[in-house]
């Protein structure tokens, strides 16, 4: 039983996301409320064994025949997933009885698809890897395809699947390439085969490699031009899956890259950071120039995604420990942001209705203050004004470019920093500016409203006391010896 | 005394009650809480005036602790003001209060919002003119954006969307540059800091190097001032935003693009700045001159003082960038007396603009509060119906035009004296401003306050009443006060303005001051 003890809190979750489903089977639709009190649990419960058993800890653990590995950096990733799944599933709580999706299914799906994510945190072998995030990703087609009879729905998970599979077989078959040079799956050892192999940098059957693995990693991340579902999957997903589509799985892609690319493949660096590089400033100039012309939310905050991988991608391929720390810093901010911004289109729908454009913004402010502003803190923590969180996100992003001696990088970034800003600034017009067509008071339970407040105030108190986030990456990633 | 953290007292009395008054909502005085908070800012920003060694001009009150420390990156949330800051501390405190009790009647729609956007922003500009710290200072620059969008969008005039978003971009995209500057410049240093101090002594910086930060710097700060051609935001901004807004754009917001400039731009990067002062010099002459020509030809009051204002905020970065062609001639005779001048002009006419333009936006205010335009073609002949109000408004445009014993002539007299020493010409056309002064700004109040009685609105006109004589008078005794006597405000200015004659000095010219 000891072997197992490395992936205690994933045993944990497997079981109890078992027990969630059979009991579902035996409640109806009143009742259900009761898997959702269960699910949240289960959670709960899966962060104190994550926190109790592999935290604070000053160096790498493997186990289990060296294809698992917790780290301090695996524990942060997996407490900040989980958390956001928890703000998550208290949204979807609202959205899927306004929209009569009441289903248990959602929390099993979710459950396993954080299953998939936590796997994905702290594999240290290529086919765990890529089994966890088989694992998300299985589930996050069946999610997005749960409104069944809607026919976006229907194209958006279909576009996903199709789309989603591609990427797995490139990642797989760079997988396979390394494996076929290296004979080894495990990531340490791959590492230390690529370290002594001389001329690792124009070795060309890992050149091979790299390209599939950046490709389908980028296809993962979003990252133009593997970009093109982004957009429709997040319009034609049911907002709840699409606000635990865009928060959590970033987190856990983070994860993928920095074992992957910084941990096994760090000796080919000067390849693979070149590929990366080249994505994230075309990610950072799509993202930002294409999300202006967009009158749907969820597509604009799609684009916006876009751009925002590009900047945590630019962190990580500094290759350095700022870079990395500002990219972590970047990537739990970013789905914080997120799973804020659509909670908050959650928390303004009602029965029957859906917050689907622009102009549906309309007079926020007038209907309720107190919302609006919460809102208008999470889009500026989005643009990166100071005084909120998201400033100090590009910040520490920006710094590691410049020190990294890219100055040109960083001149291009903040300059599309700033037609980011007018399309944020534009929603934030429409809420503050614009009167209200309607003023339907807003109907929501207390508990998704205390945790959007929450999020909103934090892009405010990370604002002023920064270094707290910074400081957890920080340490975490010194531990992890990155 | 010393011990009590009143700068940080001053940064954060006015945030945080800003806050309480949201809380507090429009219901239950929201209006009483806001004025309150904005009364005690000004009385603890007082002790600053009276307690501070103008005579050593230094930094003082200085508080300092650890903000950021991780990912290698340090910063610290160092405070502490000199004359100059503590002149425009007191600037900020003083006008808060003259706004808040402008908008009392004026303002009804969302009391409590309002009134808390003008109380976190005068906290946030508190923040700037005490940041010793480059990082802190961007945030502070930086976060005063999102009160004054809101208070131009929310309560502003029909076309105010267009131009708050365009002020914010404008603003915004200047400042981008400075941020990567600043952390190209924290990476040049030897410890990693982004401490002013430690940015001043970086001696490593390639010519290259200090002249794109130069120019991130220029963007930046110009597009605040506003220097010309950087200015387009600024005639929409002013006339679209409230009362309040304009006030606090005219009398705050472009005086932090002058204080930058002295704080950051010539200190961080002298060498630069006296290869490129040329320019910055023509600059400053062509805004004068053609803003004064084109404030000729305007038919909207508030849109008449805004390219006033662009004008007059010449003078400011012009005295600024005089210093480099005196400095020649002054390090000769030793105790500076030319580059002091011209310091010290830009910094009283800083001051000086802040009360004559805060004081015409608010009387123009006032009466586009009673006849629901700024359209000069609408007024005519009110002084026989608001004798009172006519005359204040008769002070504030003299004060505007730089006569003689009201601020106005102060701060443009000692500019233009600095100027004549450092070239003819340059004198020449900045005195221009004193006739092209003239010319628009009497013209404008023959139209407004003299001739026939035009409408019968304007035959309906009430004068001013209690509270509205009471906001213009202490703004007239506070012009008056400065024109007759300045000397408290240069005396304050002085010391501190020699402190940093020394650092911005080019390193090439200090031998000639060791030397005499």
């Amino acid at each position: 039983m000891a072997a197992f003890e490395i992936a205690r809190p994933e045993i944990f979750l497997l079981a109890a996301l078992c027990v969630v489903l059979l009991l579902d089977l035996f409640l109806g639709k009143e009742s259900r409320v009761v898997t959702y009190l269960a699910t949240q649990a289960s959670l709960l419960t899966t962060i104190l064994l994550v926190y109790s058993s592999f935290f604070n800890r000053s160096d790498k653990t493997v186990g289990l025949d060296g294809m698992y590995m917790v780290d301090e950096m695996a524990g942060v990733l997996k407490i900040a997933i989980l958390l956001i799944s928890i703000l998550a599933f208290t949204a979807a709580r609202k959205y899927l009885r306004d929209q009569d999706m009441w289903r248990g299914e959602f929390f099993v799906l979710g459950m396993t698809a954080i299953l998939g994510m936590l796997i994905m945190v702290s594999g240290y072998h290529l086919l765990v890897l890529y089994l966890g995030l088989e694992l998300l990703s299985l589930s996050m087609y069946a999610l997005v395809a749960m409104r069944r009879d809607d026919a976006q729905a229907t194209e958006a998970a279909m576009k996903y699947f199709v789309l989603g599979a591609v990427a797995s077989g490139f990642l797989l078959y760079g997988m396979s390439m390394l494996y076929g040079l290296s004979g080894t799956l495990e990531l340490n050892n791959l590492r230390e085969y690529f370290v002594s192999l001389p001329g690792v940098a124009t070795n060309l059957p890992l050149m091979f490699a790299l390209t599939f693995i950046v490709a389908g990693l980028a296809f993962k991340l979003g990252v133009v031009p593997f970009h093109m579902w982004l957009p429709d999957v997040y319009q034609g997903t049911p907002t709840a899956v699409t606000l635990f589509l865009s928060s959590a799985p970033k987190i856990a892609a983070f994860a993928l890259v920095i074992r992957l690319m910084v941990e096994a493949l760090e000796p080919a660096q000067g390849a693979w950071s070149q590929m990366f590089m080249l994505l994230a400033l075309l990610s950072i100039a799509l993202g930002n120039v294409l999300a202006l012309a967009q009158n749907n939310l969820k597509r604009l905050f799609a684009y916006s995604a876009i751009s925002h991988m590009g900047f945590m991608l630019m962190g990580i391929v500094m290759n350095t420990h700022t870079g990395y720390s500002a990219a972590m810093f970047y990537i739990l901010l970013y789905a914080l942001m997120s799973a804020g911004a659509f909670a908050m289109l959650i928390i303004l729908g009602r029965k029957g209705y859906e917050v689907v454009n622009v102009e549906d913004l309309k007079g926020l402010s007038a209907r309720s203050p107190w919302f609006g502003l919460m809102f208008l803190l999470i889009l500026f923590s989005m643009a990166g004004i100071p005084p909120t969180a998201g400033f100090y996100a590009k910040f520490a992003i920006i710094e590691s470019v410049v020190e990294a001696k890219f100055v040109w990088a960083a001149v291009f970034m903040v300059v599309m920093s700033v037609i980011g800003a007018f399309y944020y600034l534009r929603l934030i017009k429409v809420m503050y500016f614009d009167k209200p067509n309607e003023q339907p008071p807003i109907e929501a339970d207390m508990d998704i409203r205390v945790l959007v407040s929450a999020n909103g105030l934090l892009m405010i108190l990370l604002g002023i006391f920064p270094g707290i986030l910074m400081g957890i990456c920080d340490l975490a990633l010194v531990a992890s010896r990155l | 005394m010393m011990e009590w953290p009143i700068l940080s007292f001053l940064i954060w009395l006015p945030i945080m009650g800003g806050f309480g008054v949201l809380i507090v909502g429009d219901r239950y005085g929201a209006r009483q809480a806001a004025l309150l908070v904005a009364v005690l800012s000004f009385l603890i920003s007082l002790p600053l005036y009276f307690a501070y060694d103008a005579v050593a001009g230094t930094m003082q009150f200085t508080e300092t602790f650890k903000w950021i420390d991780s990912l290698g990156i340090h910063v610290n949330y160092d405070l502490g003001v000199d004359g100059i800051s503590i002149a425009l501390i007191l600037l900020n405190t003083f006008m808060t209060v003259l706004v808040l009790i402008s908008a009392w009647d004026s303002v009804k729609e969302r009391v409590a919002q309002y009134m808390a956007a003008f109380l976190i922003m005068e906290g946030l500009v508190n923040g700037v003119f005490m940041a010793l710290d480059a990082l802190l200072f961007y945030v502070f620059f930086e976060g005063m954006l999102i009160p004054l969008f809101l208070i131009l969008g929310v309560w502003g005039g029909p076309q105010r969307v267009h131009a708050t978003i365009k002020y914010f971009i404008y603003t915004f995209a200047g400042s981008v540059f400075l941020l990567v500057s600043l952390i190209y410049l924290y990476t040049q240093t030897s410890n990693g800091s982004f401490f002013l101090p430690d940015l001043y002594a970086l001696t490593n910086l390639t010519e290259h190097a200090q002249l794109l930060v130069f120019f991130s710097f220029l963007v930046a700060f110009g597009v605040k001032v506003p220097l010309w051609p950087l200015h387009t935001w600024l005639p929409e901004a002013y006339t679209q935003a409230p009362t309040g807004g304009s006030v606090m754009l005219a009398a705050i917001s472009v005086k932090v693009g002058g204080y930058a400039f002295y704080r950051l731009a010539l200190p961080i990067v002298p060498e630069a700045a006296h290869d490129w002062a040329l320019l910055v010099v023509i600059l400053s002459l062509v805004a004068i001159v053609y803003m004064s020509l084109v404030a000729l030809v305007q038919t909207n009051l508030k849109k008449l003082i805004a390219y006033s204002s662009v004008a007059h905020m010449g003078f400011v970065t012009l005295g600024l960038f005089l210093v480099f062609k005196l400095q020649g001639l002054a390090f000769a005779d030793a105790n500076l007396s030319g580059s002091v001048l011209a310091v010290q002009g830009a910094m009283v006419q800083m001051i000086s603009h802040g009360f004559v333009a805060g004081a015409l936006f608010l009387a123009v205010g006032m009466l586009a509060e009673r006849m629901h335009t700024t359209e000069m073609s609408a007024y005519s002949g009110i002084t026989s119906r608001m004798p009172v109000f006519a005359a204040f408004f008769t002070l504030f445009a003299m004060a505007n035009v730089g006569l003689p014993g009201t601020s106005g002539f102060v701060g443009e007299f000692f500019v233009i004296l600095a100027s004549a020493k450092a070239h003819f010409w340059v004198a020449l056309i900045a005195a221009s401003i004193l006739i092209l002064g003239a010319a628009y700004t009497l013209w404008a109040v023959k139209r407004v306050l003299f001739g026939e009685v035009a409408s019968s609105e304007v035959h309906k006109l009430k004068d001013i009443n209690q509270r509205e004589f009471c906001i213009l008078g202490v703004l007239a005794v506070a012009i008056l006060w400065l024109g007759w006597w300045p000397e408290p405000l240069t005396q304050l200015m002085e010391g501190s303005i020699r402190e940093w004659m020394m650092i911005v000095s080019p390193s090439d010219l200090m031998p000639v001051v060791k030397g005499s």
